[in-house]
């Protein structure tokens, strides 16, 4: 934000805080390709070289890819759920289709995970909307006549939170599914969910009509 | 547990065709990113962004255009080294070299260390995650001598042979710098090479050797380019040099083993800092260090005299750093970095001839832009009302520390730390009038004469500080910390000959110490105390004063699993104590010997081929004046008192005022489209 001369708002206090809070973000070791977050200005500024200065400003690979004036109403809310691809190296795709199977037959699939209140158990298995098998595509870094499966998830924001390595240990629990190395997982999307359990960019919102400056 | 060398190492280069080369390579093999094999392995380790790289002001250079590529190395963890200003000016001073590249890489926790011992992924840069040992030069600077153990596994992990005996021209030439480089006798075995004193200049020259025997084919192999960096006269190859012992086990002489190897080795001093305006382009991390602020230093070297004090003793002569480049570079930084937080650093920041126009400059040219000003290092009586404004003119207010050092006004006449209570009092009660709330004191326990007397003073000086700040402020919400840390004598001081008291006695100390202060119940509720046990200042005392035949107590504490000396929760004092016992016998010398000993006038000491400047005779003087309490003044604003580092490095005091003024700067307003970034 310095780096960029945003004017960015400061909070109150003994040690103010620039303002600015993220919306869901994604775990560590996971890669992403739709984060958000807002941020509070001490004056208008338009969106667009805000995005610019912004990109300019941030390490190679952290890419602002929008920015639109915030018409009201907290963005977290909008964040109803996040779509994501799981690789799987040296997983057969015929392996992880049984443990799908499983998975998606299960009422319930009681996962631990360590949590900032300690070990807790929860169900992996409700907040997941879709769960597929993708089709094998080619992956540049992996010999060809290597395997590697892959996993596309729709899941549900809730609490507490399920993550794709929560899925990942659902599909240990009902499958015993164990890859062999550690699975690249991306965020593809995340925001509003539709009646149909499409995913809706939760800038859209915002979008129509914005006029700049407006809070 | 032994610890084997399972890294697998490429098969090595013959001698007639190692790092040398100037044609295509031989290790191509090695030059290759260790990314695809080390990403896999992330996801199971803590705090993965550490070993990703990607910082603001890295650098990452073709490999093949470059001829001489560096490998530079602060051998803890990343957190910690990052912010190292050593690393980060040596790191652009060589990356602004056309023809030299130099990445970084950091001490691997031990969670990611066996887990790369499992898959075989070698000790690697965070820059371009080459392997380090397809480098030229491995540079390592030592701050502290707890880095020790991490060097061993840096190497081990590199695939490169423990022993500089076994290594072959594959391997790159180790280098170790920094403070603890001048008694590296400890570490003889391990590294190829160390250098003294600043780098800024050593690198250049170091670089322009290695070009050169590159150029002409590496004639003569790792042997030669060793013996032309020894022909420097300021470049240490212990190879070169013998070690002789008595009967008794004191060193009889140090003495080259080949004719064109200079006897001794000396430091390297940079004059005009203001030549060498570092860093120009910090390196603002992603993960979280332990130092996030723009750090300048106004002026390297300290004429103090502090006794204790290794840092003042061969940095000198003071070299002051101008108002107006200072100004630059924090300007630039700030620009370049987004950091919003100054540090004036220096070994005591509120010395500098023009500190205070400095600091009133600085905080105008920053006014309301949550841009705030830190010195790290303050004295008590430097330390004023007017610098405590210009501190905390934003409202925000850094932490202060001061360091009397000694408890008692005796035990600060032997160290030479020339503070009175009552400065002290005034200064405290001037940051708690000034909004401070909590200030911290730093004291040392276990100097040379110390009694328990001495110590207890402490607990008084706590009190006083508390009484006398609730009643200038009229408050009780006051606070200060009382820090204590063990007194370990280093080479080139003139506690260099004194005997360390033993962890038990510390401890005893403290204790008593602690009661002392809590036997006032009202004030004690006001006094934080923290301390260090004995036992690390011990390890510390033997590393620092250790000849070469400590190499072999590190080693086998290394192979015991020894890693992290530094860190509390890492250190095993059981495993040093066992390691000594184990190891020191056999040369008819054990832990005592080395560290509650003390030397007496005309022992040879394992430093004393490393020319610090410091004239030997005027170190055995001072500290006959430290036993005598006799105290010795500031070359700054006295007569020089013949230290010896001047006339010995043709050396002098470089200090202001220069008179001028930093102007206010122009506000630049508006959104930015940082290039530096974007590349």
């Amino acid at each position: 934000m310095r780096r960029a001369g945003v004017p960015i708002a400061f909070s109150q206090g003994f040690t103010p805080h620039p303002k600015i809070s993220y919306a869901s973000a994604a775990p560590t070791g996971v890669a992403s390709e739709a984060e958000y977050l807002e941020i509070g200005l001490r004056e208008p500024v338009d969106p667009a070289r805000l995005r610019g200065a912004l990109d300019a400003a941030l390490s190679p690979g952290l890419d602002v890819l929008d920015a639109v004036v915030a018409q009201g109403g907290s963005l977290a809310d909008r964040i109803e759920a996040s779509h994501w691809r799981i690789e799987m190296p040296q997983v057969e795709p015929a392996a992880l289709d049984r443990a799908v199977a499983a998975f998606t037959a299960a009422d319930e699939v009681l996962v631990e995970r360590m949590t900032k209140q300690g070990r807790r158990t929860f169900d992996a298995r409700a907040a997941v909307m879709r769960i597929d098998v993708a089709p094998p595509v080619a992956t540049p870094s992996e010999a060809p006549d290597v395997p590697c499966a892959i996993l596309e998830l729709v899941v549900r924001q809730v609490i507490p939170s399920v993550r794709p390595d929560d899925v990942l240990s659902g599909l240990r629990v009902v499958a015993d599914l164990e890859p062999p190395v550690s699975p690249r997982v991306t965020r593809l999307a995340q925001g509003t969910l539709t009646a149909q359990g499409a995913i809706v960019d939760p800038l859209d919102a915002d979008r129509d009509g914005a006029s700049i400056g407006e809070r | 547990m032994s610890v084997p060398s399972t890294t697998p190492r490429p098969a090595a280069a013959n001698s007639g065709d190692g790092p040398g080369s100037v044609g295509p390579s031989p290790r191509r093999d090695l030059e290759l990113s260790v990314w695809p094999r080390l990403e896999p392995l992330l996801p199971q380790v803590t705090k993965p962004i550490q070993y990703v790289g990607g910082e603001l002001g890295a650098v990452v250079k073709d490999w093949d255009a470059a001829t001489v590529r560096w490998a530079l190395m602060y051998p803890d963890a990343y957190e910690v080294g990052l912010p190292n200003q050593g690393v980060q000016i040596l790191y652009e001073v060589l990356n602004e070299l056309p023809d030299t590249l130099a990445e970084r890489t950091y001490a691997v926790w031990p969670d990611l260390e066996k887990l790369m011992r499992a898959h075989g992924v070698p000790q690697f840069t965070v820059d371009a995650h080459r392997p380090v040992r397809a480098f030229d030069v491995f540079g390592v600077s030592f701050s502290t001598e707890l880095g020790y153990t991490n060097l061993l596994t840096a190497i081990d992990l590199a695939g490169i042979p423990l022993l500089a005996a076994d290594r072959t021209d594959a391997d790159p030439v180790i280098l170790a710098g920094g403070h603890a480089a001048f008694n590296p006798e400890p570490i003889a075995d391990f590294v190829d090479a160390a250098v003294l004193g600043d780098g800024e200049e050593a690198v250049l020259e170091i670089t322009a050797i290695v070009r050169e025997w590159k150029a002409e084919g590496s004639p003569g192999g790792r042997d030669e380019l060793l013996l032309r960096l020894a022909r420097t006269e300021s470049v240490y190859v212990p190879r070169f040099y013998d070690v002789d012992y008595l009967p008794d086990g004191r060193i009889q002489r140090v003495v080259p083993n080949r004719p064109d190897v200079p006897f001794r080795v000396h430091k390297r001093t940079t004059m005009d800092l203001d030549a060498w305006p570092y860093p120009k382009k910090p390196l603002v991390p992603l993960a979280e260090t332990v130092h996030e602020r723009y750090a300048v230093e106004i002026f390297r070297g300290c004429t103090r005299g502090c006794r204790f004090c290794q840092a003042g003793m061969i940095t000198r002569p003071v070299r002051e750093r101008s108002i107006t480049t200072v100004g630059q570079m924090v300007q630039q930084g700030l620009e370049f970095s987004g950091f919003h937080e100054v540090g004036l650093l220096s070994l005591s920041s509120a010395d500098h001839s023009e500190i205070g126009d400095m600091c009133s400059g600085l905080a105008q040219q920053y006014e309301g832009t949550n841009v705030s000003l830190s010195l790290p290092s303050t004295r008590v009586d430097a330390f004023n009302i007017d610098l405590a404004q210009e501190l905390s003119r934003n409202g925000r207010r850094t932490g202060l520390t001061f360091a009397p050092e000694g408890g008692s006004e005796r035990i600060r006449k032997v160290i030479n730390k020339m503070v009175s209570k009552d400065d002290l009092i005034r200064t405290v009660v001037t940051a708690y009038t000034n909004g401070w709330r909590q200030v911290k004191l730093y004291f040392m326990c276990g100097l040379p004469t110390e009694t328990d007397a001495d110590v207890l003073e402490i607990a008084d000086m706590a009190h006083e500080v508390i009484r006398a700040g609730r009643a200038a402020t009229g408050s009780r919400d006051i606070r200060c910390t009382v820090s204590i840390g063990g007194f370990v004598p280093k080479p080139h001081t003139p506690f260099q000959w004194a005997s360390m008291e033993r962890p038990e006695v510390i401890d005893h100390r403290l204790k008593l110490l602690k009661q002392a202060i809590n036997a006032d119940r009202s004030l004690g509720r006001a006094i934080g105390f923290r301390y260090h046990d004995g036992e690390p200042s011990l390890i510390e005392g033997l590393l620092s004063r250790g000849d070469r035949r400590v190499g072999a107590v590190i080693r086998r504490v290394w192979e015991n699993g020894g890693r992290f000396d530094g860190w509390s929760e890492h250190f095993s004092y059981q495993r040093w104590v066992e390691a000594a016992a184990e190891v020191l016998p056999a040369f008819g010398v054990d832990l005592d010997w080395y560290t509650t000993r003390e030397r007496d006038e005309l022992e040879v000491l394992p430093w004393d081929h490393l020319d610090s400047g410091l004239d030997k005779d005027w170190l055995w003087q001072d500290w006959q004046d430290a036993l005598g309490e006799y105290e010795q003044d500031d070359c700054r604003w006295t007569p020089c008192f013949d230290c010896g580092v001047c006339p010995a490095m043709d050396t002098e005091i470089q200090i202001g005022p220069t008179g001028k003024k930093l102007l206010p700067l122009t506000p630049v307003n508006g959104l930015k489209f940082p290039a530096a970034a974007s590349q």
